[in-house]
């Protein structure tokens, strides 16, 4: 115990002498926790769109009025050849061309159902597919209206409309920060730990004061361990403040208990230094360390459900987020500021990442070799 | 087994196809300044790093302060004491705390650690500076420093491996004044160099060369046996035979 002591105490002597570690924990973080909960968005605007009316009637200039009144559009050209539309899009000037055909008020008012078509540039496919719902959900209820106007006795009835009104529950506003900030939080240590801690033993190996550490009776396990509490206490520390700065700027809701964020944040950072001390047991340089940490850091940030949900993602590629502590860390972050959850509903989290725990730390400890 | 410090036989390691440690028998006494010679790549270093439980033996026996090295290797590590070629001292950490961390992880007390603390001031003369970062020292001091905190647990045996390499001679000289003195207190020095004139300071010698030892003797009877007048001689004689 006491020799793991002095080993804490060396590792804290260095971490505070390192003039680069202090804006490392504190200002990285939040200058990319503003930036990122900003930019990182889902969220689709600015749809471009050309309307081609060859109706020039009045009902085909209100839905064209309609559509650009939503600031989710914005009408970049209004013309009558099919050509030139395409040509804007072809110079990937517009998202969307939605072409109203001739006799389109005469057809509708006869009730012979007139096709709207829309052509959807899909080379971006999120715009495309989410501009195209929000589109076609636009032109839906100016259908709805307009039929409820013309009262057409018979077949009004016949397509009694379904109205469907959703509320948005845990973030009613649709505040993408508050959706985006914890997960970025969350990724944010993880990825600075597991840097910090690989590259930290393969610089001893590097300027070789491991040999001498390695000449001493001390035991495997202290030596892991004494690397792993001072990065657990970083993490801690960058934890706090990125919970602080997420409250002040973007002011989350934190519904749930905060020291359940912090003791499950805990079994994660253990998790992941764990990986990160791993990962040096195998590399020689620092080159080497960085470049295992950001394929494993690429992974785990791309499959962890922040900018893809992990429903959608193909069976297989859902059950490659098990093993990955930031898609766990993601959803209790979530989960307990959000929805205010209490521990039963993180159970799975808990076990999963403490079974990632032990297993990471597990592996540093047998695969770190005093002998070779 | 215990009247020798250190006892070798047949002692092989191969990486691979490579031979780096081919055979070697040999055996150093207590007290004895024994000086590990050979040219680079001739094998002294993976020799050490066998016997100080660095490397694991692919063949062969040896007892370092009465432990196995194939089953004992953390034992011995309690006995020994190693100052490697790249001084592993933290350049970051001030003279003191280099001192109380290597004394911290070998399990000395806290008014041990106070008590080698001042020793190791003392005799090196490095009061004004023990509160600066060990990068500030020259190289012959952070080298002097190294050999002290290599002893901080009071080891029967010290293993150095080239010690004095990169600093002049008159810095060498008093490097080896301070091996004197630890071998006089008693303790087994071990030592790897390819400086010839420092082979001449050592009680007796082993020359390396392709992995085996091509001779073992005290400096003047290797001198007699390969009719030179300098170590440097016998060593170059050595060299071209094989």
């Amino acid at each position: 115990m006491k020799i793991l002591a002095y080993l804490i105490q060396k590792e804290f002597i260095q971490i505070f002498r390192n003039k680069a570690m202090l804006p490392m924990i504190t200002l990285l973080p939040i200058i990319q926790l503003i930036l990122l909960s900003n930019a990182a968005s889902n969220e689709v605007k600015n749809v471009k769109l050309v309307v081609v009316d060859k109706d020039h009637s009045a009902q085909s200039r209100l839905l064209t009025r309609k559509i650009s009144a939503n600031d989710r559009f914005s009408l970049v050209a209004a013309t009558l050849s099919d050509y030139e539309a395409q040509e804007i899009m072809q110079a990937n000037k517009t998202d969307i061309i939605l072409q109203i055909p001739e006799n389109f008020e005469r057809d509708f008012l006869s009730g012979a159902k007139p096709r709207l078509q829309t052509l959807v540039n899909a080379v971006n496919g999120q715009q495309a597919t989410v501009g195209s719902g929000y589109l076609n959900s636009i032109i839906g209820s100016f259908n709805g209206e307009l039929m409820s106007e013309i009262k057409q006795t018979n077949w009004s009835s016949q397509n009694a409309q379904i109205n469907v009104a959703s509320r948005n529950w845990y973030n009613p506003e649709l505040k993408y920060t508050h959706f985006m900030a914890p997960g970025i939080l969350a990724e944010l240590t993880a990825l600075l730990t597991i840097i910090l801690s690989a590259m930290n033993i393969v610089r001893e190996r590097e300027i070789g004061t491991i040999e001498q550490i390695n000449v001493t009776p001390i035991k495997k396990w202290q030596f892991v361990l004494g690397k792993l509490v001072p990065f657990l206490c970083l993490g801690v520390v960058l934890l706090i403040v990125g919970l602080s700065a997420s409250k002040l700027i973007f002011d989350i809701p934190i519904r749930g208990n905060i020291g359940l964020i912090f003791v499950y944040g805990i079994v994660n950072l253990v998790a992941v230094l764990g990986l990160g001390l791993l990962i040096s047991n195998f590399a020689n340089t620092q080159q080497q360390a960085i470049f295992v940490a950001f394929f494993f850091i690429l992974i785990f940030v791309l499959m962890c459900g922040l900018f893809t949900p992990i429903d959608s993602m193909p069976k297989w590629a859902q059950y490659f987020t098990i093993p990955n502590p930031l898609a766990h860390f993601i959803s209790v972050s979530r989960k307990v500021l959000m929805k205010g959850s209490g521990l039963a509903d993180i159970r799975m989290e808990f076990l999963y990442t403490t079974m990632l725990a032990f297993l990471f730390n597990g592996l540093a400890v047998w695969s770190y070799k005093k002998q070779s | 087994m215990s009247e020798q410090a250190i006892k070798v036989e047949g002692l092989t390691k191969r990486f691979g196809d490579f031979t780096a440690v081919d055979t070697i028998s040999f055996q150093v006494e207590k007290g004895e300044i024994f000086g590990f010679l050979g040219a680079n790549g001739a094998g002294k270093t993976t020799a050490m790093r066998m016997l100080i439980g660095l490397s694991k033996p692919t063949e062969g026996q040896g007892f370092v302060a009465g432990f196995d090295i194939n089953t004992q290797a953390e034992k011995i590590k309690k006995n020994i004491g190693y100052m490697s070629q790249k001084f592993s001292l933290y350049n970051d950490l001030t003279v003191k705390e280099n001192i109380r961390f290597y004394g911290g992880i070998y399990g000395l007390s806290k008014s041990r650690i106070s008590e080698k603390t001042e020793d190791i001031l003392a005799e090196l003369r490095l009061f004004e500076v023990a509160k600066k970062p060990v990068r500030e020292l020259p190289l012959g001091w952070k080298q002097r420093l190294s050999f002290a905190i290599s002893m901080v647990h009071d080891p029967d045996i010290v293993f150095l491996d080239e010690p004095t390499g990169g600093v002049d001679p008159h810095v060498r000289r008093q490097f080896w004044e301070t091996i004197y003195q630890q071998a006089n207190a008693g303790r087994t020095i071990f030592v790897t160099t390819h400086y010839m004139d420092e082979a001449e300071y050592c009680n007796r010698v082993s020359i390396m060369v392709d992995g085996k030892i091509a001779a073992l003797d005290t400096p003047d009877q290797l001198k007699k046996q390969f009719n030179s007048k300098s170590m440097d001689e016998v060593f170059l004689k050595l060299a071209r035979n094989v």
